[in-house]
């Protein structure tokens, strides 16, 4: 594809009077794999949430597969971006996202869970849905769990089956919102190695992370979030090796324990 | 020197009172629907984001709910017919009243389950491109639904006892037929006792299911 | 097109307002009468000794699962037959809702009380207390201050029930009304007045009680919800 996947133009969201970030300008090219860190409340998540819109940016352009998302008018003095539900509802079709607390229907299987956007939101009939559900289910290497609960599984797996339901969408770019925060540490690498094989198949990724390691190894692109926008960007190495702007040479120390 | 209780007149009576429990149940069933359902689709008003809908819900439920049963049940009886010009029969009126008062009750519980669904479940759901509405029917309604049962059928409950009211514009439920019987017999004593163990045998079971109900849901949670 | 005459309301204010004093004495009264009786059954069926806690327990039960039409039926028409005495609709009404009120105050005392972590007991007992020292000094005021928003509930639920006085001829508000309708031939402004009346009375009172609500919560006296 000619172009890049996501394009975000001079992103700004403010909640109430105070900034969270503003200026945000960042284009993800195919088969990249960006990870953003950097303190908490500096805006990493909501920055990811505007981009599948369960947040509003307040300013700035989102434009994803080239197709810029609302329409812009012009309204007293400056101008003002609508978006049409149905409209973010399909967006939403194409950009996948992965929580912190994973988010799975408790009164669902887990096979219905991964079906569910086929059939609700795809019209799929459910013969056609249920195999490519197994299908992902597989991928993630839960497909013995299909018929099982959320509430019977472990951390990890919950998080596995997140992934696999946002991977039977077929997104073309994929949000992870600190996917391994919330899980027991022993239960981290599981989900961390899942991602990992989906960045081998070439997948485009956002990850919002505090695993510096992982993203030293798995990123293609880092970005640290400081001062209310991208205060410094650059290869793994560059960022988390040798990083030159003081707030992320301190960030990085803080976080040395990492072993990358 | 002690009464002596007479049961009989009441046995010789018992079609009279079958025909009391026939109205009454017809009249519980039909506000048990109307009520409940129109209760759920106040509750989706009350939570619109449209502020003209949100606004008539609260008007309306917060009416029915701060004036009494009776009232509203003798207001739809005497005093709609003078704007309306339509007949208004008892049994009109009594659905009137007792569905119009259980949907703002059951309005307000409805919002009270759907409101308590952890919004992270809102956003796998809006995450993976379902609308509002696909979000409400596949995956918040039947959370919330399951959350609240109790406390509709305890709804119920009360919906149950409330179709007595209708007795006071003369439909023919077990309270009217009570009056009735007593009346012929001099006997109101045994009739009103037996009135009240009828309500008691047919009540009890649902009251007990309801507390086995709501034990069941503090454990799954 | 139906012209609306609220005249006849007006000129008879005295009658409805009338009723309207003794809808709330008879609120006042009955709450007054249900509180007690509702702590004295939420205490028996709480007790160990089975003489107590079974009696009660089919009190509240009755009480809460048959209409209170029928309950005030049967003390008006029914009770004075056995017991062979005078009975007024005053005092069959009072009758009926300090029972009725108190089965469902007792629920609610039995809750909160059950609600106050046993810790709480244990402590009490340690330092020597009696258990009733320690229901008196240590539990009920914990309880308490977590019931409220249930009472109000229920108290105001108990203000609308009085409306079946009218039923037995007690002159409430409802009954004044009914009076009136039939006298003046204007059934939709007296009723319309009536129930408008009940509205402003009753949503004063819940605010009145969303107000103390707050008061409580923010002194932190309900936050172990």
């Amino acid at each position: 594809m000619a172009g890049p996947v996501l394009s975000l133009k001079g992103l700004g969201k403010r909640f109430g009077a105070s900034p969270v970030f503003s200026g945000v300008d960042l284009d993800v090219a195919s088969g990249d794999r960006i990870a953003i860190i950097g303190a908490s409340g500096s805006g990493k998540s909501t920055l990811l949430r505007c981009i599948n819109f369960l947040e509003r940016p307040d300013e700035g352009r989102v434009i994803l597969g080239g197709e810029p998302v609302g329409e812009a008018r012009q309204r007293g003095g400056g101008t003002e971006m609508r978006y049409d539900e149905r409209a973010l509802n399909r967006l939403r079709q194409r950009v996948g996202m992965v929580f912190q607390q994973f988010n799975l229907f408790p009164h669902m299987t887990v096979i219905a869970n991964v079906m569910e956007g086929l059939v609700t939101v795809k019209r799929l009939a459910r013969d056609e849905a249920r195999p490519k559900a197994l299908a992902e289910l597989a991928r993630v290497g839960l497909a013995d769990k299909a018929e099982a609960y959320p509430a019977h599984l472990s951390g990890g797996q919950k998080q596995r089956v997140a992934i696999a339901r946002a991977l039977a969408m077929e997104p073309e770019i994929l949000l992870f919102d600190e996917p391994t925060s919330a899980l027991d540490p022993a239960l981290v690498g599981e989900v961390l190695n899942t991602i990992q094989s989906l960045a081998e198949d070439g997948r485009t990724m956002l990850l919002v992370t505090h695993e510096i390691g992982f993203a030293y190894h798995m990123a293609t692109r880092v970005i640290f979030l400081a001062e209310g926008g991208i205060y410094e960007q650059g290869t793994p190495d560059e960022v988390l090796k040798a990083p030159r702007r003081p707030l992320t040479q301190a960030f990085i120390a803080g976080h040395r324990r990492f072993n990358f | 020197m002690a009464y002596r209780w007479d049961f009989a007149p009441i046995l010789d009576n018992w079609q009279a009172l079958a025909a009391g429990i026939a109205g009454t149940l017809r009249l519980f069933l039909v506000c048990l629907v109307l009520g409940l359902g129109f209760g759920l689709l106040v509750a989706l008003m009350r939570i619109a984001r449209q502020r003209p809908l949100r606004w008539l819900a609260i008007g309306f439920i917060e009416f029915f709910r701060n004036t009494p049963v009776l009232v509203q049940i003798l207001w739809f009886y005497f005093a709609l017919p003078m704007l309306v010009a339509v007949e208004i029969s008892p049994f009109m009126a009594a659905i009137l009243g007792i569905s119009l008062n259980s949907a703002a009750y059951s309005a307000e519980i409805y919002r009270g389950g759907i409101q308590s669904i952890e919004p992270g479940q809102w956003e796998a759901a809006r995450s993976i491109g379902m609308s509002g509405f696909q979000t409400l029917r596949r995956i918040v309604l039947p959370q919330a639904l399951r959350r609240v049962l109790p406390a509709l059928t305890n709804r119920g409950i009360e919906i149950f006892k409330m179709t007595t009211l209708a007795s006071v514009v003369a439909y023919v439920e077990l309270l009217h037929q009570g009056k009735l019987v007593a009346s012929l017999n001099f006997n109101p004593l045994e009739v009103y006792t037996v009135v009240g163990a009828l309500f008691f045998l047919i009540l009890y079971p649902l009251v007990r299911a309801t507390y086995a109900l709501e034990r069941r849901l503090a454990r799954s949670d | 097109m139906y012209s609306w005459n609220f005249a006849p309301v007006l000129a008879n204010s005295d009658l409805l307002l009338a009723g309207l004093w003794n809808t709330l004495a008879l609120t006042f009264v009955a709450l007054a009468g249900g509180l007690p009786v509702g702590l004295a059954l939420a205490l028996a069926r709480l007790s160990g000794t089975r003489s107590l806690s079974v009696p009660a327990g089919i009190v509240i039960e009755v009480f809460r699962t048959t209409p209170p039409l029928v309950q005030l039926f049967w003390f008006y028409f029914g009770l004075p037959i056995v017991l062979n005495v005078e009975m007024t609709p005053y005092l069959a009404a009072a009758l009926t809702f300090t029972i009725q009120s108190g089965a469902f105050f007792a629920e609610i005392f039995r809750a909160g009380i059950v609600s106050v972590d046993k810790g709480q007991r244990e402590a009490a007992r340690a330092i020597g207390m009696s258990s009733t020292q320690t229901m008196a000094r240590i539990v009920l005021p914990q309880a308490v201050k977590r019931m409220f928003p249930a009472m109000m509930e229920r108290s105001i639920e108990l203000m609308k029930t009085t409306t079946l006085v009218a039923t037995v001829s007690y002159a409430d508000l409802l009954y004044q009304a009914n009076e009136l309708a039939q006298k003046t031939f204007r059934p939709l402004e007296v009723f319309t007045a009536a129930a408008l009346i009940y509205f402003v009375t009753i949503s004063l009172f819940s605010a009145l009680g969303a107000l103390v609500e707050r008061r409580m919560a923010a002194s932190g006296e309900m936050a172990a919800r």
